[in-house]
């Protein structure tokens, strides 16, 4: 009798591409409820409009490039980088803004760079720092929280479609009146205006320790975080080094003078933290391979955001730390090479 | 009887669905004798001499061919008629063959007499000849001569008995254990008689608990101070040899050298039997236990198999194949060889036989880009950086993954099982393999051709050097002003003129 013949390993494989990226974009589920609640509709808009760009962008360059479409798209690494990307991105934005986002982190910074598994900076990053440094008013305008009691001026689902679609507000609205500061905001402008932490955090704003809503967040994104590692589609080293820099800089500075520096609590669940350590630092393409090599990058990551947060000119620093650890990465990994069995 | 306990993890490796409750449930199925043998004679440029011509009869035992020195290397498994002495299909890649001898089996089996080794005063030497000529070799699966593993001896030697047998679906060693673990132990103890090894270590995965208390009864009647029973974590592939070192000692053999250039030897439990058999009644090595199972086979047990035994057969009389048959696996499912046919013969590297039923088995479709996730590394045995050699090997970089490590690699499968992106890695990496062979034949010739080319230019600078020297020397003279010169000049003149300055004197 006559056999078809493959080669060894005959074991099916335990896990693919397109269940990684669908593990981590159910993660993101509840955090993304979340910031719905906390911040409004603008977010549904926001993820419309950036996953439709990707997912058109990264089909038109595939083609482009002569590589099979479907499977590609059917990875999910497009998805993930647009549902990331909006996560960043402040709930009120027109809609051509994030939409530039979304071409520039799956045009130039991926495919550019020849593609998923090529590229050199994260995606969503590169399309993040493109942005807030390209449409600094645009990308800084948050709005409030839900406060329950205090009455802010609420933008309905129509309005926020309307703006997202023409960048106007309704009669009556001003862009002052809607936004407010982000509590990193807060700090960084009450901080040069000679107040101390103590005085900016009694603002409602601030929330129980750091920000309103942002404290949920993060919370989300953490247990999602420890969903991930559970299901190994994450590796425990970045976001353990990432986040021991913040805690090990942050309390330093903190005991240092309580009345200048955030608390390390403040740092650990405010702002992209946590979205960073366990959805963005750990992007394998762009991240370090080596274990060694992981430990070191998610450290940089989180000392230079504390670095960037607390004497940068932008409020939250992780994108670049992200994308600066990322250029780092080829050296990294050189100089963390593991040596092989027997060569001790 | 004592236990070794482990202090260390292997290092990378998968917990993998084992496959071995079917086989696990039957004694060994002894006595088996197929219709038809191929025994295959070993290919290549060692010169054979068969000692057989087709139409003799031939019993088990009779050794059919030796090697140029005389050393038996391949018996009659079975008693019959010899039909034929031709190339056949071996197992491997579809087109391997090898010469063979062909045997007409007539099921009486009758054997050739045969003289127990105990007893026997015979020197060292003697006693390696005659295990050469009983066509021991380990029953691993690397078919080393098991003569020449116990050719060197040192008192600091540890034999490590392996019956870890880590691979899913293979449970041969686990079955022979189970049965014959006294026989397994007076082997055992004679390697370390031969090796001077002053320590032996039996070492069983955890998921054979059966087979532990089998070796632990027999250690306990053994009373040999030498044994430690080692039981070892249940992680594929615990029982590769530079594995289990690892695991049981905490060394790592260095990379392109032997276990035994850092006091080790490791021989397979099959083999330890194989030796007490030949020892004990004389027996050579003529059969040995087949794991036959997969969906795919009626009754999957373990046989004992004469060597040559058809595939086919063996597949019968394990009650044949049921349902659809997709594929065909000499070995186990990480690392086993697909047949193309069912043709080929059991060898002495034949410990399974797998006819897996579609569900059973993967076969690779289209990957796609690596994401770098390195789940491959954190399973590699070897501690290489499978994300990385595949982008070198892609890339053609070859110095690169020559020093990445490549030449480590030990082709266990596991990173492919854990990609995400399903790349085909081992298979990869022992095309890799190949062509990191022919690149390092080639820098190393042109390594030489530089050397050479360095040198002739440097013998050339020598002789120009010597040259110009010699010419300087003649025209120093003529260096010191007019004086000098005219002094020169008149000193060749008057030699010139002087008939005993003329060279060599023959014009004279």
């Amino acid at each position: 009798m006559r056999f078809a013949t493959s080669a060894a390993p005959h074991v099916t494989p335990i896990t693919s591409v397109p269940l990684v990226m669908r593990r981590v974009l159910y993660a993101l589920l509840p955090a993304i409820c979340a910031y719905i609640w906390y911040f409004g509709w603008g977010l549904v808009f926001n993820l419309l409009v950036t996953t439709s760009v990707a997912l058109a962008a990264e089909a038109a360059v595939l083609r482009l490039r002569g590589r099979p479409v479907a499977p590609t798209l059917a990875d999910g690494s497009a998805l993930v980088t647009a549902v990331l990307l909006a996560l960043a991105l402040p709930p009120l934005l027109p809609w051509w803004v994030a939409a530039l986002g979304s071409l520039v982190a799956i045009v130039l910074a991926k495919h550019l760079y020849g593609g998923l598994g090529l590229n050199l900076f994260n995606p969503a990053m590169v399309g993040y720092v493109v942005l807030l440094v390209s449409f600094p008013l645009e990308m800084t305008a948050w709005l409030p929280p839900r406060m329950g009691d205090i009455d802010y001026p609420n933008l309905s689902v129509l309005q926020t479609a309307w703006f997202t679609l023409s960048g106007q507000l309704p009669a009556g609205f001003t862009l002052d009146a809607v936004t407010r500061a982000t509590p990193l905001d807060m700090v960084k402008e009450g901080l040069s205006a000679m107040e101390t932490v103590s005085e900016i955090s009694a603002n409602p704003l601030f929330g129980d320790f750091a920000g309103r809503g942002w404290e949920w967040i993060n919370g989300f994104l953490g247990l999602a975080g420890l969903y991930l590692l559970y299901r190994g589609v994450i590796q425990w080293h970045i976001p353990l080094s990432l986040l021991t820099a913040i805690i090990i800089s942050a309390t330093l500075l903190y005991f240092f003078d309580p009345g200048r520096f955030p608390s390390p609590g403040f740092h650990l669940f405010g702002g992209a933290t946590m979205l960073g350590a366990f959805f963005i630092a750990t992007d394998p393409v762009s991240a370090a391979t080596t274990d060694k090599g992981r430990l070191i990058y998610g450290a940089g990551i989180g000392l230079l955001t504390i670095l960037i947060r607390t004497w940068g000119g932008y409020p939250d620093g992780l994108a670049f730390a992200v994308v600066f650890m990322n250029a780092c990465v080829p050296l990294i990994d050189r100089y963390t090479r593991p040596k092989p069995f027997g060569h001790e | 009887m004592r236990e070794l306990t482990l202090e260390r993890r292997l290092l990378g490796g998968l917990r993998l669905a084992a496959h071995k409750q079917h086989t696990t449930t039957r004694p060994i199925r002894r006595g088996f004798v197929p219709r038809e043998l191929i025994i295959p004679l070993p290919d290549g440029p060692t010169a054979t001499d068969t000692l057989v011509a087709v139409g003799e009869p031939v019993l088990r035992g009779q050794p059919l061919a030796a090697t140029g020195e005389g050393i038996a290397i391949s018996h009659a498994s079975s008693s019959g008629q010899v039909v034929a002495i031709e190339p056949r299909p071996m197992p491997g890649p579809p087109g391997t063959t090898a010469p063979a001898v062909v045997i007409h089996t007539d099921g009486r089996d009758q054997a050739i007499p045969m003289t127990p080794l105990a007893g026997q005063s015979l020197s060292r030497d003697d006693m390696l000849q005659r295990l050469q000529d009983a066509g021991l070799v380990g029953l691993g699966g690397a078919l080393f001569p098991t003569a020449e593993k116990l050719r060197s001896r040192s008192e600091q030697f540890t034999l490590i008995l392996n019956g870890a047998e880590c691979e899913p679906y293979i449970s041969c060693d686990d079955m022979l254990m189970r049965e014959q673990a006294r026989d397994v132990l007076d082997g055992a103890a004679l390697m370390c008689d031969f090796s001077g090894a002053g320590r032996c270590i039996v070492a069983i995965e955890r998921d054979k608990p059966e087979a532990i208390s089998a070796i632990a009864a027999a250690l306990d009647e053994h009373e040999d101070d030498r044994f430690e029973l080692a039981q070892v974590p249940t992680v594929y592939p615990a029982g590769g040899e530079r594995q289990l070192i690892q695991l049981l000692a905490g060394i790592e053999v260095p990379s392109g050298r032997y276990p035994t250039d850092v006091n080790f030897l490791c021989q397979n439990v099959g083999t330890a039997v194989a030796l007490a058999k030949l020892y004990a009644r004389g027996e050579p090595l003529t059969s040995r236990i087949v794991t036959v199972t997969g969906k795919g086979v009626r009754t999957p047990q373990n046989i004992e198999a004469p060597i040559g035994t058809p595939i086919a057969e063996l597949i019968g009389a394990a009650g044949g194949y049921s349902g659809n048959v997709a594929r065909l696996i000499m070995g186990g499912s990480m690392m086993g060889i697909a047949l193309d046919s069912d043709a080929r013969p059991v060898t002495k590297a034949t410990n399974c036989v797998v006819a897996a039923a579609p569900d059973e088995v993967y076969t690779p479709g289209t990957a796609r880009p690596c994401i770098r996730c390195g789940d491959c590394a954190r399973v590699c045995p070897a501690r290489l950086l499978p994300q990385e050699l595949i982008r070198s090997l892609t890339g053609d970089d070859l110095e690169r993954v020559a020093s990445l490590g490549l030449a480590d690699c030990i082709e266990c499968g596991c990173c492919d099982v854990v990609c995400p992106s399903h790349i085909t890695l081992t298979e990869r990496f022992r095309g890799g393999k190949h062509s990191l062979a022919l690149w390092t034949a080639e820098q190393a010739a042109a390594a030489r051709a530089e050397a050479r080319v360095a040198r002739r230019e440097q013998r050339l600078d020598l002789a120009a050097n010597r040259e110009a020297e010699e010419r300087r020397a003649l025209l120093a003279p003529m260096q010191g002003g007019r004086e000098a010169r005219q002094r020169a000049v008149q000193a060749v003149i008057e030699r010139a003129r002087s008939p005993s300055a003329a060279p060599d004197g023959d014009e004279t």
